[in-house]
């Protein structure tokens, strides 16, 4: 564990393995997006059902990514690891897109399913309350100007939430089953036929690989942005002390 | 230690009340959404009577999150957090008891006014009764979970905004089991006792995980 967290060394293996990963992930999308097209159309739903595809891996790992970022805040919290900050900042804008792509593709099923953009129904809320989360998260990393201090505030606030997630999935089914029983079309209906199990599996693991090419992609970008960072704060420091003689031989 | 509590929290109460109208302002808030309600719905009684405790609820929500910004900021400011950091006390005990003052200057009026409001918002007298109990049992977690806002919000400028939008998604099952408990008394169907019984849950859970949170983020905001 210690040997990765030197940062240099995770820039020269990431470096390496990043290429080879994102073209693996290339394929395997265009495999799995292959096989959800030749998937059989549902008897009831149509072609729409095909939605089901992009929409249920990234309901997933919108709640992976919020995972991976909880335990990134433990790192930063408990071990000081600093590649924990990095990957949970970097983890932060990649789920919060899957989340809301989750949101919109559901939306976007809904409408021929349920004939209406948008229902107040438990799931709906509760990935909507998730994606406000994600949004509390980010801006919270914009507010705090150091990085350090901000990886350890948003951690805290991170966990926070992570704790909060059961207890706001359940008060929502609560308020749901209170306030529209049964009205919505579910889909319990008959357990998935391999026809349509195989390629929902194989879009899953696509996309998660496409999120973990992007969670590397994006710590890179956040040890170089860093790294720029500190290089700026030395050179200015050493420029206005260079300003600060030529001040004093003129005086 | 519970002469630094009990110092702690009456310097809190007194500087509420002595810089300009603390809880008042607070109530005239409340009063000022009460007000809106029937203004952007329409006046008809039975439809405010029917949706009444849920916007008493939305607006001890909001009312709450009002003042909340200030919670840390001020002691933030002028260095006294930094002696309380100093002092022999648990940092958790002494945001214990800054919510605590902050839930009794601005939490405990809204619970006395709702039974008012809820006149002006043509409540039946049972409703008016479950508003108030839910208000009691619920708002301290509001200003809990709302002080771990306050806790990662306290050095920054212009941290209100950022602490409502960090803040409202965790009070949401407050909200929730706040209102659905006042439903009982509307519709007889929903039971009262359970929703009040989580609620309480919510509180004390919030209490606990809410000054934890807050003591770590004070600390590591330096």
């Amino acid at each position: 564990m210690m040997a990765f967290a030197n940062p240099a060394v995770f820039m020269k293996w990431s470096g390496r393995l990043l290429p080879w990963l994102t073209a693996g992930a290339a394929l395997a999308l265009a495999g799995a997006l292959w096989l959800a097209w030749r998937a059989p159309a549902d008897y009831q739903q149509g072609d729409s059902v095909r939605i089901m595809f992009v929409h249920v891996p990234a309901a997933w790992l919108a709640l992976f990514m919020y995972t991976i970022m909880t335990i990134s805040a433990l790192g930063t919290l408990v071990w000081r690891h600093p590649l924990a900050d990095v990957s949970q900042r970097a983890a932060a804008p990649v789920g919060m897109v899957f989340t809301l792509l989750c949101l919109i593709t559901g939306s976007i099923w809904g409408k021929p399913m349920w004939g209406a953009w948008w229902v107040w129904d438990a799931r709906l809320t509760s990935v909507l309350v998730l994606f406000l989360m994600y949004c509390g998260v980010l801006a919270l990393w914009r507010a705090i100007e150091d990085p350090l201090r901000a990886a350890r505030a948003v951690a805290i606030l991170t966990i926070v939430g992570f704790i909060n997630v059961p207890i706001i999935k359940f008060s929502v089914d609560w308020w749901n089953t209170l306030h529209q029983p049964a009205s919505v079309l579910r889909l319990d209906g008959p357990a998935m036929h391999p026809a349509m199990l195989w390629p929902l599996l194989a879009m899953a693991g696509a996309m998660s690989l496409v999120a973990i090419c992007l969670h590397m992609a994006g710590m890179r970008t956040e040890v170089l942005r860093r790294r720029i960072r500190a290089r700026r704060i030395v050179l200015l420091d050493r420029m206005s002390r260079a300003g600060a003689e030529t001040v004093g031989f003129a005086s | 230690m519970t002469g630094a509590l009990a110092a702690i929290l009456q310097r809190d109460i007194r500087l509420a009340l002595r810089q300009g109208g603390g809880a008042a302002l607070g109530l005239v808030f409340f009063l000022l959404i009460v007000t809106m309600t029937p203004l952007a719905i329409g006046p008809d009684p039975a439809l405010l009577a029917r949706i009444g405790p849920a916007m008493l609820w939305l607006a001890a929500v909001l009312s709450i999150l009002l003042g909340l910004d200030r919670l840390f900021q001020a002691d933030v400011e002028d260095g006294s957090l930094q002696q309380m950091r100093l002092s022999s006390a648990p940092l958790e005990l002494v945001v214990l008891a800054k919510a605590t003052a902050h839930w009794l200057v601005t939490g405990l009026p809204l619970v006395i006014a709702a039974p008012a409001y809820g006149l002006l918002l043509a409540l039946s007298p049972a409703a008016m009764l479950a508003v108030t109990i839910t208000l009691l049992v619920g708002t301290p977690a509001l200003v809990f979970i709302g002080a771990t806002g306050a806790a990662l919000t306290a050095g920054m400028r212009r941290g209100g905004l950022l602490l409502a939008i960090l803040s409202l998604p965790l009070m949401t099952p407050v909200l929730i089991f706040g209102v659905s408990a006042t439903m009982s008394a509307l519709d007889g169907l929903t039971p009262f006792r359970t929703p009040l019984l989580v609620l309480a849950a919510l509180t004390l859970f919030s209490l606990v995980v809410g000054c934890a949170a807050s003591a770590a983020a004070l600390r590591a905001s330096d």
